[in-house]
């Protein structure tokens, strides 16, 4: 049938999601009760499996569809799980393309090192053994995810996986931060997924009327559904959508559930708050995984984002304007794990734009983003670990209190900094080849604006990269702490080194033969020679860190003071958190909710008491005619008899 | 000339006992008053009967049975009336009526 | 005596056991009500399997259907001068209701171990409760379901009279009376339809063959609409609601939410969609408003609440919304939707009822700003409590999320009788009740086990083996839906293919009857 039909990986692909489940089931129900050793192992066992087995599916399937052939999305394996009607069904299964099997490689790879990492950072904790039963869950939703055919499995482990980083940023339950921090990330995430929700009803919706269009429901083949993504991005419902006005809308909504994932301006504000969840977490989570699945989503439906335009370019200014806006933010933070959050975000602002400047014809951006998604995956786990070394080492998150620790902790320095080298687009760093093809993209296809901030950018991110290099590395020590820094542990040092090894060379592979979209594999290297000016940006960034930060700290010093009310400002991330706080508790809590509970206390209620004490009144009125006097009654009853009988009289006569 | 009472003198006759019965049951005090009163409707009610009977049924004495057995049964009630009587007054020390109102709501 | 009836004489033979042990024996009681409840839900695994081998799933048959088809059906005339008969059966709605119920009385049961006053007539009442529910979910004769219904709503009274907390008279009171008001409304309901056909009959399936004329259908459909909607905490009719559950002794909140206020959503859908379906085209869309009402306002009224019963009571209110809003959409997707919302609305407040009372038995509170970090020292009843609250928000994976999705997407689809946009626009009001629910939910949860462990509740203990049996049987049911929902689906489906078939039905095509 296919040119995989004989291969394990591609007919067991299942396995791929399904193990760190089984797993998660497992390690939570029977082993995690019992010893949390074992917990750690098998946990970490299962995932690495799930990688090998990734790993080995990647490399059938571009032997059998090699670098620059068409790479065909196969469906390994589906089932119906729910039916709403016929071809509206959800066939939750595996698809395997170059896309999937892309985010499969990275998310059970970088998962396996930091499950291996958390083996070593975790122990002695309380809840070990929980830990990595969540970790197993978080590594299943996002596969899930990530193997999706349809748009609404999509969704379903879209929220799966918004659940299991509520758990995973709420580990420390008992710490206040960490609480408000995990409900802030879900209920952040949860507001974008209510657009997403729409945005998949409306394009479900629309595409399952369309049908009857296309043909009657019965000449389609039974299995078609219209959330299958093979008939959302077919072009026939695009253009449908298109004529009914309806394409831009749903797009752009489902942008919006995207920009929540990925933490875009203005949903970003959960991201550098989920910090507070253990630091391989926040590598797992909020650097290689989670936060790309809003990159996922918007190269999975590239086609009716490119048919709409209008989406596409939104998306495109929206993460360039995220892009500039974390990076300035990182520039001021004091807490490691916060600047590498803002880097992030940064860093997926690139991602975006890039998607945003491509199109149906000039497909560069989209495999320049996804290239940069890949290769900011190793280097990013690998800052995060790094500085989840420091941390272990020196129980602070604030960079004032480190200084001087490459001579303790050699590895982690080395590593940290190919780490950083890579994020400042150094050659022959894998950043540089990213960056430089992000940057291309967006002066390939004239969006100038975007260019200019991405050039910019990579300047930004080379300095505060850099800041944070040296003020954690270099100079003296600050604090006690320093001092008694050693390096760590095995399990954490080998997964830092094979990072740092792929972030070096991860860069040389031709991603655009293995991942691009529509005809053209995206290459488009000609004409002005982008990496110079790029490189340029990242080198003067780092020259401005080394002048600032290196020898004596008065000059950062200085330079805060000179700045000012615009330093306070962006200290204070924009207080785009206080203006989110305000909206909520001050105007949603006190003007909605609070009225609708009075309402409906007062009102509403006051109503059903208001009948129950009329009726009550009523019988206390009427009451008074009961005299208890026998006499009173016969009275009413004479006058009664009375009045009948001269009521017959005149009626009779 | 003499009077022959006819049948409506008969009936003013009733209606003026069954008003007297009337006006004592609404305005009596004392129970045992009103157990008067009400023996004056039951009377009055019974005459009907015999009236009816002699200007309308002749030969039959249907009428004649019913006035009988509003006596007995008037009997039968004054004794159950009086026995109520006694209980309340053992129990609240009168018979006025107005004073024995449980049923006030 | 068939297999149907014992579903109800069951529950009934259990209360007159429990009536007739001796004073003084409270575990014997437990003993046999729990034996009962057992023996009810093998029963009702037995009559499911008996059901799936009769009842036929697929077929064009069952497609076009436009009558319902019964099955185990048991019918003997009663007062037959009166057109009444003895008519129980299944069909798939059914049967899911009483799975339903079957799991809830049994956990309720279990949720109970703990009362101690007059535990005898506590289980009693608890049990005839239950069997008039059941009886409700199998009878097809007008006469008997009212019957039944009437069993069903009036134990609460002294349920929640007698062992209530808080304001229980009143909130006992004020729930009676608006539940006989509504029975007022079902009566006259009930009296027009066997008025209206000219039948004389309560026979539901015979009544069904008789097409109403529309002015008829115009009146009785609100009629019947609201008076089970009032059950069904139809907004603004929902107030006994909040009040009712919050003094309600735990097992009694747990059927009550599960299981009664179905009956709500379950007459609404029997009676009002499926013997009036001009009605129901009709008046679509103006409860489509009131009962994207329930959902937004049930919501946002949950955020305020500070008492875990009354969150509750006010998540119920917005969660039932959707039952009767899926209704209300008049197409296959949405009324699936309602049915399921139905049941794993029962399966969650059951979990989340019976999980309150046992925190609540041990903190001796139920203000979530006075507790805090318990999930240190409840570690199970937390876990449970994220669940219920996550299948609450419809996490995939748990039953809300199949029952809630069903409901938006029918929503969406929409139909011929009511506007496209307006329906739409009103179902993506609906949708923002899962970012609603979210907050409270999480807000409340992280005031109840997160954060710091206050000192007073350092040692309080972790679920015994009864409460662990009543909630993991809760919890899996959840996951069991959420999961491999195709079981379910297919068990409903075939019951609603004739209500919806019905709406599209012009005058002359009635004939065929």
């Amino acid at each position: 049938m296919n040119e995989l039909a004989n291969s394990f990986a591609f007919n067991n692909a299942w396995l791929i999601p399904a193990l760190p489940f089984f797993s998660f089931l497992v390690v939570g129900l029977f082993i995690r009760p019992v010893s949390d050793k074992l917990a750690g192992i098998v946990a970490t066992l299962s995932v690495a499996t799930a990688a090998f087995l990734s790993i080995w599916l990647a490399f059938d399937y571009f032997s059998a569809f090699p670098a620059g052939a068409e790479h065909p999305g196969l469906i390994s394996w589906s089932f119906e799980w729910l039916r709403y009607e016929e071809h509206l069904a959800v066939n939750v299964g595996v698809l395997v393309d170059s896309l999937s099997i892309l985010l499969m490689v990275v998310v059970t790879f970088v998962s396996s090192l930091v499950h291996l990492y958390s083996i070593g950072y975790m122990k002695g904790e309380d809840g070990y053994g929980r830990y990595f039963t969540y970790l197993n869950l978080f590594t299943f939703s996002m596969l899930g995810l990530v193997v999706a055919p349809n748009i609404l499995q999509t969704y379903v482990f879209w929220e799966l996986v918004g659940v299991s980083s509520f758990l995973l940023i709420g580990f420390y339950y008992t710490k206040p931060s960490a609480v408000s921090a995990s409900k802030k990330a879900f209920i952040v995430t949860r507001f974008a997924d209510l657009f997403f929700l729409i945005g998949v009803l409306l394009i479900a919706v629309v595409g399952y009327n369309a049908m009857s269009m296309f043909g009657a429901p019965g000449s389609l083949p039974d299995n078609v559904s219209a959330f299958d993504f093979s008939y959302l991005t077919s072009s026939g419902v695009s253009i449908m959508m298109n004529n009914l006005g309806l394409l831009t809308p749903a797009m752009i909504l489902i942008f919006i559930g995207a920009a929540g994932k990925s933490a875009l301006f203005p949903l970003h504000i959960w991201l550098p708050d989920a910090m507070e969840g253990p630091t391989p977490v926040s590598a797992l989570i909020h650097a290689a995984t989670m936060v790309v699945a809003g990159v996922y989503l918007v190269a999975r439906l590239f086609m009716p984002f490119a048919a709409s335009g209008t989406a596409l370019l939104v998306a495109g200014y929206v993460g360039a304007f995220t892009c500039l806006f974390a990076a300035v933010i990182a520039c001021t933070q004091d807490d490691i794990k916060r600047v590498l959050a803002y880097s992030t975000l940064s860093q997926i602002g690139y991602m975006i734009f890039a998607l945003g400047v491509a199109s149906a014809t000039e497909t560069l951006g989209y495999t320049a983003s996804l290239f940069h998604l890949f290769t900011h995956a190793f280097f990013k786990a690998l800052l995060f670990l790094g500085a989840g070394a420091v941390i272990h080492a020196v129980h602070t998150n604030n960079i004032w209190n480190m200084g001087g620790l490459a001579k303790k902790m050699p590895i982690t320095n080395i590593t940290f900094l190919i780490a950083t080298l890579a994020i400042s687009g150094v050659w022959p760093f894998a950043g540089f080849f990213s960056k430089d093809e992000i940057i291309a993209s967006a002066f390939g296809t004239h969006h100038y604006v975007i260019f200019a901030v991405g050039l910019l950018v990579a300047g930004i991110t080379a300095f505060y990269m850099f800041r944070i290099y040296i003020v954690t590395f270099l100079g003296k020590a600050r604090s006690e702490a320093v001092n008694k820094a050693h390096e760590a542990p095995m399990t954490m040092t080998i997964p830092l080194i094979i990072l740092a090894a792929l972030s070096a060379v991860a860069g040389f592979v031709h991603f655009g033969d293995f991942v691009s979209v529509g005809a053209e594999s995206g290459h488009a290297e000609g004409g002005f020679p982008i990496w110079i000016p790029a490189l340029l940006s990242g080198l003067s960034g780092i020259a401005i860190a080394w002048f600032i930060y290196a020898g004596n700290s008065e000059r950062s010093k200085a330079l805060t003071e000179r700045l000012g009310a615009i330093y306070r400002v962006i200290y204070a991330k924009f207080y785009i958190d206080e203006i989110y706080l305000f909206v909520t508790h001050k105007i949603i809590f006190r003007f909605i909710s609070a009225p609708i509970a009075w309402f409906d206390k007062r009102i509403v209620d006051g109503g059903v008491d208001l009948t129950g004490w009329m009726t009550r009144r009523g019988g206390a009125v009427f009451s008074r005619l009961q005299t208890g006097q026998a006499q009173t009654y016969t009275t009413w009853m004479v006058n009664g008899v009375i009045a009948v009988a001269v009521l017959i009289w005149i009626f009779v006569s | 000339m003499s009077f022959s009472p006819e049948l409506h003198h008969w009936l003013i006759l009733s209606t003026i006992l069954f008003s007297i019965g009337i006006y004592g049951v609404l305005t009596r005090r004392n129970a045992v008053g009103v157990l008067m009163s009400v023996e004056l409707l039951l009377n009055s009610a019974a005459m009907n009967f015999l009236i009816f009977n002699h200007y309308a049924s002749k030969p039959f004495i249907d009428g004649a049975i019913m006035a009988l057995f509003i006596i007995a049964v008037a009997a039968a009630e004054a004794v159950i009336a009086m026995a109520l009587f006694v209980a309340i007054f053992r129990s609240r020390k009168t018979v006025d009526v107005t004073q024995i109102n449980t049923l006030k709501g | 005596m068939g297999l149907v009836s014992w579903l109800f004489v069951l529950p009934f033979a259990t209360a007159i056991a429990v009536i007739l042990t001796p004073a003084g024996m409270p575990k014997m009681v437990k003993k046999i009500a729990l034996a009962g409840t057992s023996l009810h839900l093998a029963l009702t695994a037995f009559v499911t399997y008996k059901f799936v081998q009769v009842a036929a799933f697929s077929g064009d048959a069952v497609k076009d259907a436009l009558i319902t088809h019964l099955y185990l059906v048991e019918k003997v005339p009663w007062f037959e001068s009166l057109g009444i008969q003895y008519f129980v059966g299944l069909d798939g709605i059914s049967m899911f209701m009483v799975i339903l119920t079957s799991i809830v009385i049994f956990t309720g049961v279990l949720a109970s171990w703990t009362v101690t006053e007059r535990p005898k007539e506590f289980f009693a009442l608890l049990l005839i409760l239950v069997s008039g529910v059941f009886g409700v979910f199998v009878s097809f004769d007008l006469f008997l379901f009212f019957l039944f219904y009437e069993v069903a709503v009036l134990p609460m009274y002294l349920l929640i009279g007698i062992w209530g907390t808080g304001p229980k008279e009143y909130s006992a009171m004020k729930l009676t009376m608006m539940l006989m008001a509504s029975s007022a409304l079902i009566l006259v309901g009930f009296l027009a339809l066997y008025q209206g056909s000219g039948k004389e009959t309560f026979d539901l399936i015979e009544i069904s063959k008789v097409h109403f004329p529309i002015v008829f259908q115009n009146w009785v459909f609100p009629v019947i609409f609201i008076g089970f909607g009032v059950i069904g905490a139809l907004y603004p009719f929902h107030t006994w609601s909040p009040d009712g559950h919050s003094s309600a002794p735990t097992a009694v909140s747990m059927l009550h939410a599960g299981v009664l206020m179905k009956l709500g959503g379950y007459g609404a859908l029997r009676i009002g969609l499926y013997l009036l379906p001009e009605g129901a085209q009709n008046w679509a869309l103006f409860f489509m408003g009131l009962t994207t009402i329930n959902i937004i306002y049930g919501a946002f009224a949950a955020i305020k609440q500070k008492d875990l019963k009354f969150f509750t009571a006010y998540s119920s209110v917005s969660h039932c919304g959707f039952v009767l809003f899926g209704i209300v959409t008049l197409n296959m997707i949405g009324v699936k939707g309602a049915v399921i919302q139905m049941f794993s609305h029962g399966i969650m407040t059951a979990l989340f009822f019976g999980l309150i009372g046992m925190v609540y038995g041990r903190t001796k509170t139920r203000i979530v700003t006075d507790m805090g970090g318990l999930a240190k020292v409840m570690p199970w009843l937390a876990v449970c409590f994220y669940i219920a609250g996550l299948a609450s928000l419809g996490l995939p994976g748990l039953a809300g999320f199949i029952a809630e999705s069903h409901i938006f997407l029918g929503g969406f689809v929409g139909n011929q009788w009511a506007d496209a946009t307006t329906m739409r626009i009103l179902t993506v009001i609906a949708t923002m009740s899962i970012v609603v629910t979210a907050v409270y939910v999480l807000r409340g949860l992280a005031n109840v086990f997160q954060g710091p462990l206050k000192e007073q509740f350092k040692t309080l203990t972790d679920a015994t083996l009864t409460e662990k049996i009543s909630t993991g049987i809760l919890v899996v049911t959840l996951a069991i839906v959420g999961m491999a929902p195709w079981y379910f689906i297919d068990l409903i489906e075939a019951a609603v293919y004739p209500m919806i078939n019905r709406l599209g039905l012009t005058a002359s095509n009635w004939m065929v009857f």
